[in-house]
């Protein structure tokens, strides 16, 4: 947290403004279909953007291209001034950038506190991890973290067992473990009840007081919920930015959604 | 070790020692301890192949190159030792009039033991690492992995001067001046063989203890994961695999010496498959059971394919078929479930 705040001090006495992703002119084509065409937009410090879209419209493959999931055929994507496109998925996630994905991906054969645990950043050597001590400290803060997610309760259970809400609340925790400063998740609240709907946005609204988030989602009221900033994509390119309230009332926005 | 208490692992453990040091020496004339030593040669392959395979889920069917390592490398040591100062005959016999140049670090018993221990690392880390950074994994590494003990089987066949061929290097007599055919010297080798073992299963217990072994089970389970909570899997995995190899090299060197012999066929594709058979047969999710599982398997082998010198290759394969469909986690999962039906029932009553 330190470091993150020293980090916008840093940024903001410069030139530019306190961004923490930059992407330009990024494309991807797979087969020469251009899911992602020539998009550019930026990330500031501790914001929470919402990215909203139709089916297709390239979202997930921007946030696959971000973590390095998927390479970009041409174009930049950097985190505070370091390239991201060239990077191997596990550098891209030591500097800082985490992953949630679309359908809860958590090691189900793991118990609840043995998926946390393994998410504890800087121990990611193999001797290093050989030799990690389970500490009061370390259980401390397997035991906050899955407070803070709601699982506090079924720390020793399989994650397998665990109701679909549940993992993607794991998936969402196992991100807090890492402390990552930027957070990417795919629609974090799909195959939720409306109740969990509520928790999780409140969960999102405490997380993003530290750190940057981008979300990916298609339920209107929870990006309302969350949402200061959305961005419209729309075949690959940006087609909107702004407040919930002007993105909703751009025309541009009503034809893709409405016209046809 | 602050608040130990009797888990049914370590039980497993406990049973496991008590039927090695002194249950088999006491029951067992020497001639079937022996014979136990030589299945307990490849417990030491099977105990890597748990670790690889069943936690983090590289399937290798070419275990028999690092077996073959070790066993060559034993091999080579004793056959000077029998022939010095000749030649080994087997050269003589083809006509090589000099040691090869590659013989000459098995003049010296260190170099003999670093190449044991050694040379399958400088071997299993590149070669794995370089192909799971690639991605290269599930059935494409066990094609890989077998066609390569098919060619190191072929190559040893093939240089018949240097390597003693199909027939192998066979016919020792001491080692370090101790004699290591006579009946005595073979429980000796038995016991140090024993003991080595059961080192080996408490690291290989402990280590899936720690975080790492849970990370090898994450690795296993969805590895695309592990790498976006920034983990470099090919270095783990390629780790993993080298642990095995070097398993199977100490399991080899061991063979070679209990037996006092080694050939291609031991080292080939067919026996780096059997060898993941003991693993699957006696659990690949339990250390304690891939040893009984290696002396299980080796057992029935014996007695098979002296009832059935034809056909008992099929037992084999129908062994491996039933367990593999109807008991996927071996004899050791069979047993845990039978435990955990048991002390749920008393539960209930």
């Amino acid at each position: 947290m330190n470091a993150a705040i020293s980090h916008s001090t840093l940024d903001t006495t410069g030139l530019s403004t306190p961004r923490v992703l930059t992407v330009e002119n990024l494309t991807v084509s797979f087969d020469g279909f251009k899911a992602v065409d020539d998009l550019s937009l930026s990330i500031n410090e501790r914001e929470l953007r919402v990215i909203i879209g139709p089916n297709g419209a390239g979202k997930t493959t921007l946030l696959d291209m971000i973590c390095g999931k998927t390479k970009p055929t041409s174009g930049s994507i950097r985190f505070r001034q370091r390239e991201l496109s060239t990077m191997p998925e596990f550098e891209i996630v030591r500097l800082g950038v985490g992953r949630k994905f679309q359908n809860p991906s958590i090691y189900e054969d793991l118990t609840v506190s043995e998926n946390l645990e393994i998410s504890i950043p800087q121990v990611h050597g193999v001797w290093a991890s050989i030799l990690f001590k389970r500490t009061a400290a370390v259980k401390a803060r397997i035991e906050a973290a899955a407070e803070q997610i709601m699982l506090a309760d079924h720390l020793s259970a399989k994650a397998g067992l665990l109701s679909h809400g549940q993992k993607q609340w794991l998936e969402i925790g196992m991100l807090l473990m890492q402390e990552p400063e930027l957070l990417l998740l795919d629609e974090p609240v799909a195959g939720m009840s409306p109740r969990e709907r509520e928790q999780t946005a409140e969960l999102l609204r405490t997380i993003a007081l530290g750190k940057t988030l981008v979300v990916i989602d298609h339920d209107m009221e929870f990006v309302k919920a969350i949402a200061s900033k959305v961005s419209v994509l729309h075949q690959g390119k940006l087609l909107s930015e702004g407040t919930i309230d002007e993105v909703q009332n751009d025309a541009r926005v009503i034809e893709v959604y409405l016209g046809h | 070790m602050k608040n130990f208490r009797l888990t049914p692992e370590t039980s497993a453990h406990l049973a496991l020692a008590v039927l090695l040091i002194a249950v088999l020496p006491l029951t067992l004339d020497s001639f079937w301890l022996a014979n136990m030593g030589k299945y307990l040669a490849f417990a030491f392959v099977a105990v890597g192949v748990v670790l690889m395979w069943g936690y983090c889920g590289i399937l290798s069917l070419g275990q028999g190159i690092f077996f073959g390592i070790g066993g060559y490398a034993m091999a080579m040591f004793l056959k000077l030792e029998a022939s010095a100062p000749e030649l080994p005959d087997f050269m003589v016999w083809s006509s090589v009039e000099v040691l090869p140049l590659w013989w000459e670090p098995a003049k010296s018993f260190t170099a003999t033991i670093a190449a044991i221990l050694i040379l399958p690392v400088l071997i299993a880390f590149p070669f794995s690492y370089a192909i799971f950074k690639k991605r290269v994994s599930g059935v494409y590494f066990a094609i890989v992995t077998i066609s390569l003990a098919l060619t190191m089987t072929v190559l040893i066949v093939g240089q018949q001067g240097d390597t003693g061929g199909a027939n192998g290097i066979t016919d020792f007599r001491t080692l370090l001046g101790l004699n290591v055919i006579s009946e005595a010297s073979r429980t000796t080798i038995y016991f140090v063989e024993v003991a080595l073992l059961l080192i080996i299963t408490t690291l290989a217990a402990v280590l899936l203890h720690t975080r790492f072994g849970k990370i090898l089970i994450a690795v296993r389970d969805r590895e695309d994961r592990v790498r976006f909570s920034g983990y470099n899997t090919a270095m783990i995995k390629a780790f993993v695999f080298t642990v095995a190899a070097v398993l199977s090299s100490i399991g080899g060197a061991l063979f070679t010496l209990q037996v006092g012999l080694v050939s291609p066929t031991l080292i080939g594709s067919v026996a780096s498959v059997e060898m993941v058979i003991y693993a699957a047969m006696g659990g690949r999710l339990s250390v304690t059971g891939a040893v009984m599982g290696a002396l299980i398997v080796g057992l029935m082998k014996s007695y098979l394919s002296e009832q059935f010198p034809q056909t008992w290759l099929f037992f084999l394969g129908a062994m491996f078929i039933i367990v593999v469909a109807f008991m996927p986690n071996g004899l050791a999962g069979a047993v845990q479930s039978v435990f955990r039906s048991r002390s749920s029932g008393k539960e209930r009553a």
